[in-house]
């Protein structure tokens, strides 16, 4: 650590130091000689250190006389009160200790040398910083002056948007340029990084949606479906599984081609969605099939209610660029209830027996599947 | 080469002569996407037909695109990010040409998959400086340049400035310092931009 000469501070701050404090004016102007002892002898091997080679290595110092009184503040340190000389001011009046507490004398503060001390200024704007003081050697008349050397710590990000800071305002060898440069590109980079992130994530969304619709209706395709059917029987949910597959379908496409065919299964698809409840699953599974999955409902009749509707309504006519489109369907449902342990692909061969009975029974009906046989 | 760089090349490009231009620029250079992601990495060669493609559809030397492209980096205002970057170096002209050296390593400091060429810096008078930029970038000297030149502008420093070509793999640039004060030139406040 540098060492300042109580004596070579008293010469060069005398003027500014008479005329704030008139104690200043009693004081040795001569070089505080030690008077011997082997305490002292390693300072006077140290040539005193003059004022300006403080103020460049330490710009935020200030130097204190024995009576805790500012007789110089350093450049950046003066820079936080423009409009107020630090110099002639009480250290204690001006800063208020957070750490250590209680310290209220200049006995104290030297009693506090060579440790962390967390401080802010007393009036506004209350920057907190750190500090750390170390005596002066003794004048010959035993009083001891001190030098309290600051930084703004972790407060510097505030510290340069509440005062008119440059570079020029840290030593040459303070790393706060540095960090302030780091912190500056890293924040840069976090924001190239989260816009990428931002990118990929909504890539991930489309990808996965695109991954679970089908594209033709937009309905949920059959991934989608063994999906949330798994869910359904992994959570001991009750629900009905109605495999649905479409009549007549194959004379649409023959007859009137494949946009008519791709018209009317988006018609349909519609329909579907129409007459199910939102938290219901319409899945298009293959060309003219689909599965719908009805949750929280085995009730017979309001099953039977909903199949009964929807081949009402997909018996419409459906009109296409002129010509009359003419369609049914077949139906066959199994519920969660049939099963002690539902097992998806049981359920969905069940399902789909079910629909082999309505077809063979004639079609345009809905049957429920009959575990007994006969 | 560092998405980074190949991002710049077509904000540079974008924000120069507008979305058609780039667009163009991306289907001549048969890229496989219209877009680079600032924080991945892209084959080299990449980034040789964007340069390549971006000269013939502006009608100019690759060394002068690259040139610009410097010039753009510190003056454009989306990029006011790097100027301050730039601007940590100093309070002087001098400063900055002193912390080239460093410029790698800070940019290291921040990417650390960023590999900016070695530069350094010699002087060789009160006034006269060169800087040369090692292998790994081919033309990376003319970006320099246009940094450079910008960077002037910014101090508000008059400098003359050339590109001495490349001699086994180093490229050389020449700085000549004419006056340090020339311009009022552009505030750098160490907390101008919140945050």
């Amino acid at each position: 650590m540098s060492r300042v000469d109580q004596g070579q501070v008293d010469q060069d701050c005398a003027d500014q130091a008479r005329a704030d404090q008139g104690r200043a004016g009693q004081r040795r102007t001569e070089s505080a000689a030690p008077s011997g002892g082997g305490r002292l002898s390693a300072a006077m091997l140290l040539p005193a250190l003059p004022l300006e080679s403080m103020d460049a290595l330490s710009p935020m110092h200030l130097v204190l006389d024995d009576s805790g009184h500012v007789i110089h503040a350093g450049p950046t340190m003066q820079k936080l009160r423009p409009d107020l000389p630090m110099a002639g001011q009480r250290f204690l009046e001006l800063f208020e200790l957070s750490r250590p507490r209680a310290v209220s004398s200049m006995a104290a503060l030297l009693a506090s040398a060579g440790i962390k001390l967390h401080l802010r200024l007393r009036d506004d704007p209350r920057t907190p910083l750190k500090a750390v003081l170390v005596p002066l050697a003794p004048d010959g008349q035993g009083r001891r002056g001190a030098v309290v050397n600051f930084s703004f710590g972790i407060s510097i990000l505030d510290a340069i948007q509440t005062y008119t800071l440059h570079s020029g305002d840290f030593a040459p060898t303070d790393l706060t340029i540095e960090m302030l440069y780091l912190i500056e590109a890293k924040t840069a980079a976090m924001e190239a990084s989260r816009t990428l992130n931002l990118r990929l994530q909504g890539a991930k969304i489309a990808a996965e949606e695109q991954a679970y619709t089908d594209t033709l209706t937009g309905l949920k395709n059959r991934r989608a479906m063994d999906h949330i059917l798994a869910r359904l029987v992994r959570t001991g949910q009750d629900f009905a599984l109605m495999h649905l597959d479409l009549d007549w379908f194959k004379q649409v496409n023959d007859t009137h081609g494949h946009a008519a065919g791709d018209y009317v299964l988006q018609h349909v698809a519609r329909l579907m969605v129409d007459e199910t409840r939102a938290g219901d699953t319409v899945a298009r599974i293959g060309g003219d099939e689909f599965v719908l999955l009805f949750h929280n409902l085995t009730k017979r009749s309001r099953i039977e209610e909903i199949a009964t509707r929807l081949i009402r309504r997909l018996e419409i006519p459906i009109s296409f660029e002129g010509a009359s489109c003419h369609i049914s369907c077949s139906m066959g449902t199994t519920l969660s209830t049939f099963y002690d342990q539902p097992r998806p692909d049981q359920m969905l061969a069940d399902a789909d027996s079910a629909l082999y009975a309505s077809k063979k029974a004639g079609r345009a009906r809905h049957s429920f599947f009959q575990s007994e046989p006969g | 080469m560092h998405g980074l760089i190949n991002r710049s090349i077509q904000c540079f490009l974008r924000d120069t002569y507008g979305d058609a231009l780039w667009l163009d620029v991306a289907a001549a250079a048969d890229l496989p996407f219209v877009e680079f992601e600032a924080m991945l990495v892209y084959e080299d060669a990449l980034t040789g037909r964007v340069l390549d493609a971006a000269a013939v559809k502006l009608k100019k030397t690759r060394a002068m695109v690259l040139e610009d492209i410097g010039t753009y980096l510190v003056s454009h205002p989306n990029n006011e990010g790097l100027r301050r970057l730039l601007r940590f170096a100093g309070l002087g002209y001098e400063d900055f040409l002193h912390s080239l050296d460093d410029l790698p390593d800070r940019t290291r400091l921040a990417v650390s998959d960023l590999d900016l060429p070695e530069l350094e810096l010699r002087q060789h008078s009160a006034s006269r400086y060169s800087i040369t930029c090692s292998a790994g970038f081919p033309g990376f000297g003319h970006v320099l340049v246009g940094i450079l030149r910008a960077m002037a502008d910014d101090y508000g420093a008059l400098v003359i400035l050339d590109h001495m070509g490349e001699a086994q793999r180093v490229e050389t640039v020449e700085v000549t310092l004419v006056e340090t004060a020339f311009a009022e030139g552009r505030a750098f406040e160490l907390g101008g931009k919140a945050g």
